[in-house]
C-alpha cells in the first residue's frame, strides 16, 4: 500500500517538520518513505510545501502531480493544490483564513481548526502537531508509537521533555477533526 | 700550479648541495630564482628536513622549481600555490610545507589564495619572488611593475592612471593577523645572500611553532625581461626597486624580538 | 542487531558517509542547493569523529586546489558544489585529471545557464561526461536516484577514484540532494594510515622524490601520457559500466533516464503498465562509463526509445550514438530548474513514441 501526501502551508507553521516526523514515523513502522520540499527563498515567509510518501513498496516518483491527501494550511495552497487530490482521496485542512473553501465533490473533505485548538492548549507550536493527528486519524497509516518514535528520532534530546506536550497535540487533533459533507 | 693541485678536499670551500638536482636551472644567467632555489634547499639540508619537507612550484619562470629541487613537490595551477599547500598542511601538519611563487602568481591571479592562506594563519612558509615582470611569458606587465616602467603590455611605461598601481603584497599580508614573519629580502650581493638566507631559515623554524604564515618577498632582477645585462639589471633595481620595496623585516614576532 | 535506518537529505547522507568511508578531508564554498554537506560536516564534528580535516575555503576555486594538494599526497579527499561552482573549480579538476590524482567531487546540480536558478536540473550532463575543464580527460561520474545510493557511491567513489587514480564525481542535482528518504548508513571505516608509493608525502632516503605535476612541454611525452589516460578510460568503460533496467524484459518501449528522472519515470513505468503500454525503464548508473552496450543490445526489441532529461536534450546524444540507427530516439524534458510530472514523461512517451511515426 502507498500513501501519498502535499502538505502545503506557509513557512514557519512547521509544514516541513510535520512531514519529516510523518516520515520518521512510517520507518519506525517498516515503510519506505520519502519526503521532497519546495525549496529556496519562496519558503522565506512564501508558502511552504512537501510531498510525503509512505509505502509498502520501492517508491518511485518522489515528485507527483497527483496526491492521496492534500493537508492544506493557507488560501495559495488550497488554489494549487484542491485539484490536485486524485478522486476518492482526502483533503484535510483547518478553516483558519480560508475564504474560499474546497468545493469537490469526488473526494473527503475535512477540517481541524488546529490553530483555535492550539491557542486552547497555550502553545501555537504544536500546530502542526494537532494537525499531523487530524490526519492520523483520517488515515492511520502509522500507529501512535511509532510516531512517538519518530518524534524521538527527529527531535533534538534537549527536545525530548517536549514529547508528551506533542502527544497530547496528535491526540488533540485526532479527536478535533471532522468530515464536511 | 697545476689545475689538479687546486682541487683537492682540502681546499674545498663551497659545494652544491645535494637537494639541488643536477639538472641544468632553466633560468637565465643573472637571475635570482637559482640562488633563492640554493638558499632553500641548503636551508632544508641544514635542518635535516628532507623526509618531511613538501615544496608548491607555481606557474612563471619557476613552474619547473620540482626539477631542481629534490623533494617532494606538487606543481599548482597558476596563483592556487597557497591552496594548494594549505590541502597539503591540513592533512599533514607535522610535515614542512612551502610555496615558491612569482609576482604574477602570487600577486595578481593568485591574490585571494594568498591574502586567505595569510589570513587563516596557514602554518606554511611562502617564498615570493617579486621581480616586477612576467618573464616567463616574455615580459608582460606584472601587478608589481614599477611606475613608468617599461614591459611589452606597457610599452611606454606603466601609466597607473590608465593600468593601476604596483602593488605592495607583503606590505598587504602583514597587516593580517594569520602572519607570523613577514620580511623583504634580496639576493644580489653576498651579504644580501646571506641575509636571506637567515630570513629563510627563519621562516622554515617558524612553522614548529604553529603559528601562521612565514612570508619572505625576495625582490630579484629580471635581466632578460628588463633587457639589460644581469649587472645593470642588479644597479636599476638597487636604485628603483628598492626605494619602493625597501629591504628589511615587515612583521617579527614579538616573542623573537 | 537491530538495523540503523535514518531519514536523511540525500545531501546530508554524502556528508555522514564521507565520515564513514574514512574521508580524511573535505574543502568546500557554500551554495544552494548543497550547502548541507559541509553543514553537516561542521556540526557533526567530523574532525573530532575521525581527523577528517573539513574547511571552508574562500571560493570554490581555492577548495577544489586545496583538493589536489591533500589527494596528491595521496589523502581521501573531496569537494562539493553546485553548477556555478562546479564551472568554477573546472579549471582544478583538469589539473587533477592530468595529474592523476584520486578525488570525489560532489555536483548538487541545479539549473543554468549563468547564475540561473536553485532549482533542480541535469543540465550539467555534457559538462560531467565530456570533459568539462580544458583537455582530453573524463571524470567517472556516478549518477545516485536516491539517498540510499547518495550514501553508498561515496565509498564505492572514492575507491574508484584510487582503483584508477582519476577524480569521480558524484552527480546529484536538487531533488536528490534536498529530499530524505530511509538510509541504511554504512559502518564506520578507518582513514588511511599508509599512502600511495606516489604520494608526496616527503621524499624518504629509499626512494626517488615524487612529484606531482600536470606539466609535460615535451609534445610527445605529453602525447604518451594522453594514451596512458586514455587507456584508463577505456578499462573504465570495460570494468565499471553500472546500470538498472525496471520492467525492460516484455518491453516494447524503453524510457532512459537518470537520476531524480529516472525516479519520475518510474513511476510513469508503473501508471503505463496499468494502462496496457509494454514500457520499461533503463537508468544508468555510470554516466560515464555510458552504458552504451546493454542500451545497443535493447534496440532490436524496441519499437521506440524516449530519454527524459531535466534539460535540453544531452543524455540522448549518447543514447543514440549507442543504437547507431537501429530504433527510434526521442527525448523529452522540461528545462530551467522545472521538473517533469510523471503525467507529463507518459504523455511524451504515447505521443512521441507509441503515436509518434
Amino acid at each position: 500500500m502507498t500513501e501519498e501526501i502535499i502538505i502545503a502551508g506557509f513557512g514557519g507553521q512547521g509544514v516541513l517538520s510535520m512531514g519529516k516526523i510523518l516520515a520518521y514515523s512510517g520507518i519506525m513502522q517498516n515503510k519506505e518513505v520519502s519526503w521532497m520540499p519546495s525549496y529556496g527563498p519562496e519558503m522565506r515567509g512564501g508558502t511552504a510545501n512537501v510531498t510525503v510518501i509512505l509505502s509498502d513498496e520501492r517508491i518511485s516518483s518522489p515528485i507527483l502531480n497527483e496526491y492521496d491527501t492534500a493537508i492544506i494550511l493557507n488560501q495559495q495552497s488550497m488554489d494549487k493544490f484542491e485539484k490536485t487530490v486524485k478522486p476518492g482521496g482526502a483533503l484535510l485542512y483547518d478553516p483558519n483564513g480560508i475564504s474560499h473553501h474546497p468545493q469537490r465533490k469526488d473526494i473527503h473533505i475535512y477540517q481541524v481548526e488546529a490553530v483555535a485548538k492550539a491557542t486552547e492548549m497555550g502553545n501555537t507550536k504544536i500546530f502542526n502537531m494537532i494537525v499531523l493527528g487530524a490526519y492520523l486519524k483520517i488515515k492511520p497509516m502509522v500507529k501512535m508509537e511509532n510516531v512517538i518514535k519518530g518524534l524521538k528520532k527527529s527531535l533534538p534530546v534537549r527536545h525530548h521533555k517536549l514529547i508528551p506536550l506533542n502527544e497530547a497535540a496528535v491526540n488533540k487533533g485526532m479527536e478535533s477533526v471532522n468530515e464536511i459533507k | 700550479m697545476e689545475v689538479t693541485d687546486i682541487i683537492k678536499a682540502e681546499n674545498l670551500i663551497y659545494k652544491r648541495t645535494p637537494l639541488l638536482t643536477e639538472n641544468i636551472l632553466s633560468y637565465c644567467p643573472g637571475c635570482g630564482h637559482g640562488t633563492v632555489h640554493r638558499l632553500i634547499m641548503e636551508t632544508i639540508e641544514e635542518m635535516g628536513i628532507q623526509s618531511q619537507t613538501i615544496g608548491v612550484a607555481p606557474v612563471g619562470c619557476s613552474v619547473l622549481a620540482y626539477q631542481f629541487m629534490d623533494i617532494d613537490m606538487q606543481q599548482a595551477a597558476h596563483g592556487r600555490a597557497p591552496a594548494v599547500a594549505t590541502g597539503i598542511k591540513r592533512v599533514m601538519p607535522e610535515k614542512f610545507v612551502f610555496t615558491y611563487q612569482g609576482d604574477g602568481d602570487l600577486a595578481a591571479i593568485g591574490t585571494a589564495e594568498t591574502i586567505h592562506a595569510c589570513n587563516r594563519g596557514e602554518n606554511i612558509t611562502i617564498i615570493f619572488i617579486n621581480n616586477g615582470i612576467y618573464g616567463m611569458t616574455g615580459g608582460q606587465m606584472a601587478p608589481t611593475t614599477l611606475a613608468g616602467m617599461v614591459t611589452s603590455t606597457s610599452p611606454y611605461g606603466r601609466n597607473t592612471a590608465m593600468m593601476g598601481n604596483p602593488i605592495k603584497m607583503t606590505e598587504l599580508v602583514a597587516q593580517l593577523p594569520g602572519t607570523y614573519y613577514v620580511t623583504r629580502q634580496a639576493v644580489h650581493t653576498p651579504a644580501a645572500v646571506r641575509k636571506c638566507k637567515k630570513a629563510i631559515r627563519k621562516a622554515f623554524e617558524n612553522q614548529k611553532l604553529n603559528k601562521g604564515v612565514s612570508f619572505v618577498e625576495v625582490v630579484s632582477n629580471c635581466n632578460s625581461g628588463w633587457k639589460m645585462t644581469p649587472n645593470q639589471a642588479n644597479i636599476w633595481m638597487e636604485e628603483n626597486m628598492f626605494p619602493f620595496y625597501p629591504l628589511g623585516d615587515i612583521k617579527v614576532p614579538e616573542d623573537s624580538l | 542487531m537491530e538495523r540503523d535506518f535514518r531519514l536523511m537529505k540525500g545531501n546530508e547522507a554524502i556528508a555522514e558517509a564521507a565520515i564513514r568511508a574514512g574521508a580524511d578531508a573535505y574543502y568546500g564554498y557554500p551554495i544552494t542547493p548543497q550547502s548541507e554537506i559541509i553543514e553537516y560536516l561542521m556540526a557533526e564534528k567530523a574532525y573530532d569523529r575521525t581527523g577528517m580535516v573539513v574547511l571552508q575555503a574562500e571560493s570554490e576555486i581555492a577548495a577544489i586546489n586545496m583538493v589536489y594538494g591533500a589527494a596528491a599526497c595521496g589523502r581521501r579527499a573531496m569537494t562539493s558544489s553546485s553548477s556555478p561552482g562546479i564551472s568554477l573549480k573546472q579549471e582544478g579538476i583538469s589539473y587533477i585529471a592530468g595529474a592523476e590524482l584520486p578525488c570525489l567531487i560532489v555536483n548538487v546540480v541545479r539549473g543554468g545557464p549563468g547564475l540561473g536558478t536553485i532549482q533542480p536540473s541535469q543540465s550539467d550532463y555534457f559538462q560531467s561526461t565530456k570533459g568539462g575543464g580544458h583537455g582530453d580527460y573524463r571524470l567517472l561520474v556516478l549518477a545516485p536516484a536516491s539517498v540510499q545510493e547518495s550514501s553508498d557511491f561515496v565509498e564505492l567513489a572514492f575507491d574508484l577514484a584510487f582503483k584508477y587514480r582519476n577524480p569521480v564525481l558524484i552527480l546529484s542535482d536538487g531533488v536528490i540532494g534536498q529530499m530524505m528518504e530511509k538510509v541504511e548508513l554504512k559502518p564506520q571505516r578507518k582513514r588511511l594510515t599508509e599512502y600511495e608509493n606516489w604520494s608526496t608525502t616527503g621524499k624518504t632516503p629509499d626512494r626517488q622524490r615524487n612529484i606531482i605535476t600536470s606539466l609535460e612541454l615535451d609534445a610527445h611525452k605529453q602525447e604518451l601520457i594522453n594514451i596512458r589516460i586514455q587507456a584508463k578510460y577505456k578499462r573504465m568503460q570495460e570494468e565499471e559500466v553500472r546500470y538498472e533496467k525496471i520492467l525492460c524484459d516484455d518491453a516494447e518501449y524503453m524510457i532512459v533516464a537518470f537520476g531524480s528522472s529516472a525516479r519520475i519515470c518510474e513511476k510513469a513505468v508503473h501508471v503505463a503498465r496499468g494502462k496496457g503500454i509494454k514500457v520499461g525503464l533503463f537508468r544508468p548508473i555510470t554516466l560515464f562509463p555510458y552504458p552504451s552496450k546493454p542500451i545497443e543490445e535493447m534496440a532490436d526489441k524496441l519499437k521506440g526509445i524516449l530519454t527524459v532529461e531535466m534539460n535540453a536534450g544531452q543524455m540522448v546524444e549518447d543514447v543514440r550514438l549507442a543504437v547507431n540507427g537501429k530504433v527510434k530516439v526521442e527525448y523529452f524534458g522540461r528545462l530551467g530548474g522545472v521538473i517533469p510530472s510523471p503525467s507529463e514523461v507518459l504523455n511524451a512517451l504515447e505521443e512521441k513514441i507509441i503515436g509518434g511515426k
